[in-house]
């Protein structure tokens, strides 16, 4: 595997080599540091840490600046772990978007939107009630039975009901890349990512 | 570098061609590719222009015609590789930049007005 922590930028198009439209999203992924590395022998799993985008200095805690000093780099604002790493990493490598190639496929992990507290057929795409007539009033987006009566007398868990929607960890896979631009540190892929713009984003490669 | 520069520069190679300006309720002829197989043709489509939208390689517009007594009407991405040329037939004049009126318009009514030019 191999892995960046990025910025979803925003949606734009462009055209392949044969003229069809391609939806893709653009992607501000590293520079990320190693900022740590685990162990089998030491932590007991082997993974490693990568840092991502630079914060202010009066935002720095000491705790911080202590770990991030084993890498040899001022504290970042993103941590996350990536195991089963192809290449071996030290302290204070840096990766880039070159760790990926253009064509190739890559998951995309964020956090969806957040859409608060929705009802059933917006968060589970029920039909509702379709008739406004028969008798129905008032109830055209309403979930129906939520189970038997006497038998079982009680509602199963886990029946779809009302609640907050979105806000989710989504992975999407196999989302294929379109551009990449080095000096930018841009990689653009075709097709929408989880989570609105700005948002941080993780690009994984399992080859 | 603010976020839309770095799209921006995504956006940018895109090739975007140059065609004469036009705006929504002028008639304006599109010449485009169709490919068939392997063979490529060209194709007309000749209407009035309902609406431009967007910007950049992203912007499209829309194409009404009246085709057999059935509207017909084709949305184009400006910057579409398959678009040859565009031709402006009649410059209309209209008061909206969306002219959507105009599709319940039939017969003698379904007329713009041409600017004098």
């Amino acid at each position: 595997m191999s892995g960046l922590l990025g910025k979803k930028l925003g949606m734009t198009s462009i055209y392949d080599e044969n003229g069809k439209n391609i939806p893709c999203t653009v992607i501000e992924a590293g520079p990320c540091i190693v900022s740590s590395v685990r162990t089998k022998e030491k932590d007991g799993y082997s993974a490693i840490q990568l840092a991502f985008e630079d914060k202010k200095e009066k935002h720095f805690k000491k705790s911080e600046v202590g770990h991030f000093a084993k890498a040899s780099t001022n504290p970042k604002k993103y941590l996350a772990e990536f195991t089963r790493f192809e290449e071996k990493k030290e302290f204070g490598d840096i990766l880039t978007v070159e760790v990926f190639r253009e064509g190739e496929y890559v998951d995309v992990v964020g956090t969806s939107k957040g859409k608060g507290f929705q009802g059933v057929v917006k968060r589970y795409n029920f039909k509702g009630v379709n008739d406004a007539t028969h008798g129905q009033h008032n109830r055209l987006r309403a979930p129906g039975s939520i189970g038997a009566s006497s038998y079982p007398s009680r509602v199963f868990k886990g029946m779809r009901m009302a609640g907050r929607m979105g806000g989710n960890r989504v992975k999407l896979i196999n989302l294929q890349v379109v551009k990449i631009i080095p000096e930018k540190n841009i990689i653009v892929v075709k097709g929408a990512v989880p989570g609105p713009n700005n948002s941080l984003v993780k690009i994984e490669r399992w080859s | 570098m603010s976020k839309n520069e770095l799209i921006q520069l995504v956006e940018d190679t895109v090739e975007i061609k140059e065609f004469p300006k036009f705006k929504a309720g002028d008639t304006v002829t599109v010449t485009y590719k169709i490919r068939e197989g392997n063979k490529e043709r060209l194709q007309k489509f000749q209407g009035v222009v309902l609406q431009r939208v967007g910007s950049g390689p992203t912007a499209t517009f829309t194409i009404r015609k009246i085709s057999g007594n059935i509207g017909v009407e084709r949305i184009f991405p400006i910057s579409s590789p398959f678009i040859e040329e565009i031709v402006i037939n009649k410059v209309g004049v209209v008061r909206r930049a969306r002219i959507f009126y105009f599709r319940k318009l039939r017969g003698k009514k379904a007329r713009i007005k041409e600017k004098r030019m």
